[in-house]
């Protein structure tokens, strides 16, 4: 998809976070988009080829015992949140420094590659982690703002859409990467961590060369008096996203859990475990830039709550008490990989719509920090339910919470006449 | 800005970060050949025939460089540091009762490496395999051979991010029956069913072919269990400790404990606990121990600690008297029959 994309487009880095010109089609991918794309794309490569091999490494390379390290997730979650929205807000500063803070986001999480190499505890390695996570959470924000920015509203949904599909791609080529260092050096575990440093600058210097910093002409000369933060929230159609992302998001089981229920229904060989995450992963990778378009046409809104009635029939086809089949898993993954696809850029894409261009960064943040914080609180409350009632009647219950959420933000979503979004005229 | 300047730079960075990596990837892959020569001064290791169960032999990993590094290997028991014959079997994790032998070993396939479980007979010929979800960790046979058990590390098995957990699986070895994961056993914490996603299970020691010990975590603490096949239970006994390890004469547990003021890092030592009087004894052993001993006789306690070849094994009296020593280099995984 990205090479039609970038084969249509005779000059990626020339149009890049430009309006299309009169006579090109609207529908092209603007260069910006792509190059962004890019950076995710290689940026994933290297923090993928890490996760793959951490556990190995840890285990067979250091010799260490990797159970006390989920204990401190907690606190890197909420950090985590909390960065998000200062990128998010430090990116709208002075009318628009995105570039500026997602290289700091990217480039703090490519200094923690080689950081890998010097320490070799516990403790350490999960500092490390945790750093590279603050990378992550700093450069969220500006980015897809750096997206809705580049492109034509009407297109918004399309784009994030290929954004988010070369991402994917990135997370699915990272391990592969990883296994043929470690194949070329046995016990090479030092190698992969340098091939990944080298590859996560690459994505840095990608951001730095062919991503346009702040643009005349298209921003403010200088932010809102107000503080960016109040402002967003201020917003009654930011409100009603966060309301609703939070809401949704309460009742989102996360992937593990539904992973480990899918093998546990199924009664899924071992082996198939970590082959599970490539099955959703394959399907957004397939279904983002279609659904991206989809939204465009249809209404964004409206395909965002379709992605969670498609996450709600994966939980129904684990309830039921349906026979082994083969093909279940198949259906299950691919409904729970078009959820991702129908909502994960269109969410950010719908956020664009609502926010004014001198908050895009924040108004981003406020919306994810809600639903990524809300995700959480789901995972620790789905555990409690899964140790008190049993996997079935917590996923239940997990379902009906769904199916409300749904239902009450399809009336909050609704496209108020007093504010109409900006819905391609088609 | 012109397009050119750009597009040479991310040439020239392709080719200066291209060179790095290719030349880390090279660097690590000459180290791992050298590990394939043995050098002067290392423990000599000849190719022979092995035989799990043969009287005064103590069976091992062997982790001496050199072209039979990871394969089971022996020694004479009164002769640790002697020549080594090596079975030609690779396995990351090993051991042997009754005349079974299990081998944990690394599988390479063609997209990612895999793992599985291969129980041995005598003659170190393969009866079966079962493939593993993860890494593996540890590894015990029953006193009489029958059963079997396995631990491996899975990781994204749990809902925050960076954790993982283990699973556990045992097998008999004459019905062939598998419990894939002690998981599902009833846990009763304080006699009291107790139901926990976060429930991890590791580190099985063996009373005999129905009733075991092992590790079980819960809320963040470790606790001793009693296992029972049969019944499909886990009990548990006593808090703080992991990777147990029962005597011969089943009376005492070693097994390592988390012990309040160690580094974070570092921090279990190798404890000895009564079953009958739940009174723990600390060994002389004072160095952090990150794995399950096995019992050499009645009194002795045989352990790994990391060594210039990754691995060596020392030995401690069980009874917390004399000083720990070292037993032999390059060696992990041992087992002590006959």
């Amino acid at each position: 998809m990205y090479l039609a994309d970038s084969r249509t487009t005779p000059d990626p880095s020339d149009t890049a976070g430009r309006r299309p010109l009169p006579g090109r089609r609207a529908a092209l991918v603007p260069g910006t988009v792509l190059a962004l794309g890019s950076v995710s794309l290689i940026t994933d490569v290297s923090s993928e080829m890490v996760t793959a091999v951490l556990p190995l490494y840890l285990v067979t390379g250091l010799g260490l015992s990797p159970l006390g390290f989920g204990l401190l997730d907690g606190v890197y979650n909420g950090v985590s949140a909390l960065v998000r929205l200062v990128g998010g807000r430090l990116s709208d500063h002075g009318g628009g420094s995105h570039k500026s803070v997602a290289a700091v986001g990217y480039g703090l999480s490519a200094l923690c590659k080689p950081l890998l190499l010097l320490v070799h505890s516990v403790p350490w390695i999960g500092a490390v982690l945790a750093a590279d996570r603050t990378g992550k959470g700093l450069r969220t924000a500006p980015r897809d703002a750096m997206i809705s920015l580049a492109c034509e509203p009407a297109t918004r949904g399309r784009a994030f859409g290929v954004h988010r599909a070369m991402d994917t791609a990135g997370a699915l080529l990272g391990p592969l990467a990883a296994f043929v260092v470690l194949r070329a050096a046995a016990d090479g575990y030092d190698a992969v961590f340098t091939v990944s440093g080298c590859v996560a600058a690459l994505g840095v210097l990608v951001l730095l060369l062919f991503v346009p910093g702040r643009q005349a002409g298209t921003l403010p000369a200088r932010g809102p008096d107000r503080a960016p933060l109040r402002a967003a929230l201020l917003l009654p159609a930011v409100r009603r996203l966060t309301g609703c992302a939070t809401l949704l998001g309460l009742t989102t089981v996360s992937d593990s859990f539904l992973y480990l229920t899918l093998q546990r229904r199924l009664d899924l060989p071992e082996t198939w475990f970590p082959l599970l995450p490539v099955g959703t992963a394959t399907a957004f990778l397939l279904l983002a830039v279609p659904l991206g378009a989809v939204a465009d046409r249809t209404g964004r809104r409206r395909l965002f709550l379709c992605g969670h009635l498609a996450l709600l029939a994966a939980y129904g086809l684990l309830i039921a008490p349906l026979g082994i089949s083969p093909v279940l898993p198949l259906v299950v993954l691919t409904l729970h990989g078009s959820f991702y696809a129908a909502t994960d850029g269109v969410l950010a894409a719908v956020t664009a719509d609502a926010v004014p261009e001198a908050i895009r960064g924040t108004g981003l943040a406020v919306v994810q920090t809600g639903q990524t914080a809300a995700r959480f609180v789901c995972s620790i409350a789905f555990g409690t339910a899964w140790t008190v009632w049993g996997d079935r009647p917590a996923l239940g219950t997990a379902a009906a919470g769904l199916a409300v959420s749904a239902a009450v933000c399809a009336l909050l979503l609704r496209p108020s006449p007093a504010h109409t979004p900006p819905e391609p005229a088609r | 800005m012109n397009r050119m300047p750009r597009l040479l730079a991310l040439l020239a960075a392709v080719l200066v970060l291209g060179g790095v990596a290719v030349g880390a990837t090279l660097h690590a892959a000459d180290r791992a050949a050298e590990k394939d020569h043995a050098r002067p001064g290392d423990p000599r290791v000849r190719p022979g025939s092995v035989v799990l169960g043969a009287p005064g032999r103590s069976v091992f990993r062997n982790m001496a460089w050199g072209p039979h590094r990871d394969e089971i290997s022996a020694v004479p028991a009164n002769d640790p540091a002697g020549p080594r014959t090596s079975s030609g079997i690779r396995c990351l994790r090993f051991h042997t009762a009754g005349g079974t032998g299990i081998c944990l070993q690394a599988v390479h396939g063609r997209l990612r490496d895999s793992y599985r479980a291969v129980v041995l007979d005598a003659r170190l010929r393969e009866l079966r395999h079962y493939d593993l979800a993860g890494v593996p960790t540890r590894a015990r046979v029953s006193p009489s051979g029958r059963s079997v058990a396995w631990t491996v590390f899975v990781s994204g098995d749990s809902y925050a991010g960076t954790s993982f957990s283990t699973r556990t699986s045992v097998l008999d070895t004459r019905a062939w029956s598998l419990d894939r994961n002690l998981e599902d056993y009833r846990f009763l914490l304080d006699d009291r069913p107790h139901r926990a996603a976060d429930l991890n299970v590791w580190g099985v020691t063996f009373a005999d072919d129905t009733h075991f010990y092992a590790t079980a975590a819960t809320g963040g603490r470790t606790y001793l269990v009693r296992g029972d096949r049969t019944e499909r239970t886990l009990r548990t006994l006593h808090t703080n400790v992991e990777c147990p390890s029962l005597s011969p004469d089943g009376t005492r547990i070693a097994y390592k404990k988390r012990v309040e003021g160690a580094s974070p890092d570092a921090p279990w030592r190798l404890y000895v606990l009564d079953l009958r009087t739940l009174r723990e004894s600390a060994t002389t052993e004072r160095r952090n121990v990150d794995d399950q001993a096995v019992w050499r006789d009645g009194h002795t306690l045989v352990y790994s600690l990391p060594g210039d070849y990754g691995s060596d094994l020392w030995t401690v009296p069980a009874d917390g008297s004399g000083a720990p020593s070292l037993l032999m280099t390059a060696a992990l995984a041992p087992a002590f029959t006959g």
